[in-house]
C-alpha cells in the first residue's frame, strides 16, 4: 500500500481481558494520517488499556493492530519506530538529568547526535532552562513535558497522548497543545486521550468514545456536535405597549420565565431559532437582549454514556 | 548509538553515578572480610597442604568472586526491579530494542560493574599480599561466566519481584547462601565427604574453584569440569532469561 493511503493506525476487533476483567471489546476503527484523533471514555472504559496495546506494553487475546501498517507484534520494530507514546502516569529515571534522559530515548531508538532536534523539543515545551536539571528537581507539569519530549524525540508519524494534560497548569496546557497542534499542523497523527472535553472539542477532527471495554461512538466532532442538538436562546424583552392577556411562557411553546427576567426557549435545532423570534415579534414584544446557548461536546460525551448500556462482568 | 550501546551505556552510568555505593563500599567489605577472617585464622588453616600459599593469599580470590557474583545479580536486580516499580521501564518497553539487546545491556553492564569490583579487591590486596597470576584467561573466563551467571539470576529476580523485598529475599536466601558455600573461605578439599558432596552441586563452587586456579594454577577439581559446568550454567541461564523477557512476564500485561 502506497505509504501516505494506509491509515496511520488500524485496530481491527481487538480484545483484551485481565482475568475475568474485559477490558477490551472487539473494538475496531482506523484512524488515517495527519488526524488529530480524540479518544473518549469514563475512567476503566478501557482507553489506557487500548493505548497500551497499541504500544506493545500489553498483549491482546485477539484482534490485530498496525501503525503506519506495521503489526505491532509481527513488526513490532518498525511499528514502536512509528509511534511516541506519551504514558499517563508520571514516571521518570531519578539518576539522570532531562538532557540526559532525552538523548538516551534517542539512543535507544539508534538515533545518533540529536542534540539539534532535542533542543527544539526542548523550546517548544519551555524547558531549554531545565535541560542540565536533574529529573527529581522538576515539578510534576515539568516532569509532564519532558514525558512529551521522550515521546517525540524519534520524530515519530503517530504520537499517542495519554491524557498528557492531567495536573498541567492553564499555561502550561495551552503551551503544549500549541506545540501539539503545531506537529499535527506538520503532518504527525496524533491520538489524544484526555478528560477535558472542551480540550478534545477544540483539537480534535474526530473522536471516538469507550464505555466498558466498547467503542460506542465514532464520528467527526462537528456532526457529533450536530447530533441531536439541541439548542437553547435566553432573551429578555421590553414590555409592550399594549399588554397581552396571558404571559409570554405561556404562549411560546417550550419556553420558561426566569426568576433574572429572561426568559428561557428550547429549540430543536439552531434553524428554528428564527421561528420563535418571529413569534415573539408577532406578539408585539421587543426583543432587548438575546444570547443561544450550543450544547456542546460534554452535553454530547453524558447523553451518549448514558444511552449506551451498563455491561457486568 | 544502536538501542544496545545506549541501554549499555546508561546502565552503566547509573551504577558509576553512585560508584561509593555500587564500587567502593563492597571494595572496602571485601577488604575488611580479608583482614578480619586473615587475622583470626592464618595459623588455623592449612588450605592447601601441597603447596605453598598462605591463608591470606588464599582468600583475594575468592573475595574477589564473591563481590563480583553479589555485585552482578545486584546490578540487573535493582535497576530492572526498580524501573519496574517506578514505572520507567516503559522508555524501554516503548523502544525497538530487541529482547536479545536488552538482556546483553544488562548482562554486559553487570559483567562490568562486577569485574571492576573485582579487580577493586584484588588491587587493594596487593597492598597488603603478592597475589599470584597463574593463569589470566581463567580468571577473565570465570570472572565473566560469573558475571553472566549472576547478572541472569539478577534479571530473572528482578522481572518476577512485585516488591524490593522480594529481591531482597532472593538475595538474602538463595545467591548468599549458594556463594559463601562455595569455597570462598576454604578449600572444599578440607570439608567432610558429605559436604564436599553438597558443595560440588553448587555451581558457584566451579566459579570459584575455576577462578582460583587462574592465579593459584590448583584447583579441587579438574579445571576442564569447571568449564564444562559454568559453561552450560551460563548457556542456560542466559536461554531461560532471554526466554523470559520475550515472553513478556510481568513486564508487558
Amino acid at each position: 500500500m502506497d505509504d501516505t493511503v494506509r491509515p496511520a493506525l488500524e485496530i481491527d476487533a481487538v480484545s483484551k481481558s485481565f482475568g475475568a476483567v474485559k477490558a477490551v471489546r472487539n473494538v475496531s476503527f482506523s484512524v488515517p494520517q495527519g488526524e488529530f484523533f480524540g479518544l473518549l471514555g469514563p475512567n476503566g472504559a478501557g482507553k489506557t488499556t487500548l493505548i497500551n496495546s497499541v504500544a506493545g506494553l500489553c498483549r491482546v487475546d485477539h484482534g490485530s493492530i498496525k501503525v503506519m501498517g506495521y503489526d505491532v507484534s509481527g513488526d513490532y520494530q518498525s511499528a514502536r519506530r512509528a509511534l511516541g507514546v506519551v504514558p499517563q502516569e508520571l514516571v521518570f529515571d531519578p539518576f539522570f538529568s532531562v538532557r540526559e534522559t532525552l538523548t538516551f530515548q534517542s539512543g535507544y531508538f539508534g538515533i545518533k547526535k540529536n542534540d539539534a532536534w532535542i533542543d527544539e523539543i526542548l523550546f517548544g515545551l519551555n524547558l531549554t532552562d531545565k535541560a542540565n536539571a536533574n529529573m527529581r528537581s522538576l515539578s510534576g507539569g515539568m516532569k509532564r513535558r519532558v514525558l512529551v519530549a521522550q515521546a517525540l524525540v524519534h520524530r515519530p508519524p503517530v504520537i499517542i497522548l495519554d491524557e498528557p494534560t492531567a495536573g498541567v497548569d492553564v499555561d502550561l496546557r495551552k503551551n503544549l497543545w500549541s506545540f501539539i497542534q503545531k506537529l499535527n499542523d506538520e503532518g504527525h497523527t496524533i491520538v489524544l486521550t484526555t478528560h477535558y472535553l472542551e480540550e478534545a472539542e477544540s483539537l480534535c477532527s474526530r473522536i471516538g468514545m469507550l464505555k466498558n471495554g466498547e467503542l460506542v461512538m465514532i464520528e467527526s466532532t462537528d456532526r457529533l456536535l450536530q447530533r441531536d442538538k439541541e439548542c437553547v436562546i435566553r432573551f429578555r424583552v421590553k414590555q409592550p405597549a399594549k399588554a397581552n392577556s396571558s404571559p409570554l411562557e405561556t404562549l411560546l411553546p417550550d419556553t420558561v420565565f426566569l426568576e433574572s427576567g429572561e426568559y428561557l426557549a428550547k429549540v430543536p435545532s439552531p434553524s428554528e431559532i428564527e421561528g420563535v423570534l418571529r413569534l415573539v415579534r408577532e406578539l408585539e414584544y421587543e426583543i432587548d437582549t438575546l444570547e443561544t446557548e450550543n450544547e456542546d461536546l460534554e452535553d454530547v460525551f453524558l447523553s451518549i454514556m448514558r444511552a449506551s448500556p451498563e455491561r457486568s462482568e | 548509538m544502536s538501542g544496545f550501546s545506549t541501554l549499555f551505556l546508561k546502565e552503566v552510568l547509573r551504577f558509576w553515578k553512585v560508584a561509593v555505593q555500587t564500587v567502593g563500599a563492597p571494595v572496602l567489605t571485601s577488604l575488611l572480610y580479608l583482614l578480619i577472617f586473615s587475622h583470626a585464622l592464618k595459623n588455623r588453616i592449612n588450605v592447601y597442604p601441597d603447596i605453598e600459599i598462605d591463608y591470606l593469599t588464599f582468600l583475594v580470590p575468592g573475595l574477589a568472586m564473591m563481590s563480583l557474583l553479589q555485585n552482578s545479580f545486584a546490578n540487573t536486580s535493582s535497576s530492572l526491579a526498580q524501573s519496574k516499580m517506578m514505572g520507567n521501564i516503559v522508555f524501554i518497553l516503548l523502544t525497538p530494542i530487541s529482547h536479545h539487546a536488552l538482556f546483553a545491556a544488562y548482562i554486559s553492564a553487570a559483567c562490568l560493574r562486577g569485574l571492576l569490583v573485582a579487580s577493586g579487591v584484588i588491587i587493594a590486596s596487593m597492598f597488603f599480599v603478592s597475589v599470584p597470576i597463574s593463569n589470566i584467561f581463567y580468571i577473565l573466563f570465570f570472572g565473566t561466566c560469573g558475571s553472566v551467571i549472576l547478572g541472569s539470576l539478577g534479571l530473572i529476580a528482578g522481572i518476577w519481584a512485585d516488591k524490593f523485598d522480594q529481591v531482597a529475599a532472593f538475595q538474602n536466601f538463595v545467591i548468599l547462601p549458594m556463594t559463601f558455600l562455595s569455597g570462598v573461605f576454604y578449600s572444599v578439599d578440607s570439608l567432610p565427604p558429605l559436604w564436599q558432596m553438597i558443595s560440588h552441586a553448587n555451581p558457584f563452587f566451579y566459579l570459584i574453584d575455576g577462578f582460583r586456579a587462574g592465579f593459584f594454577g590448583r584447583s579441587d577439581v579438574p579445571i576442564e569440569i569447571s568449564i564444562c559446568v559454568v559453561s552450560l550454567v551460563s548457556l542456560f541461564l542466559s536461554l531461560g532469561c532471554l526466554s523470559l523477557i520475550r515472553s513478556g512476564y510481568k513486564l508487558r500485561g
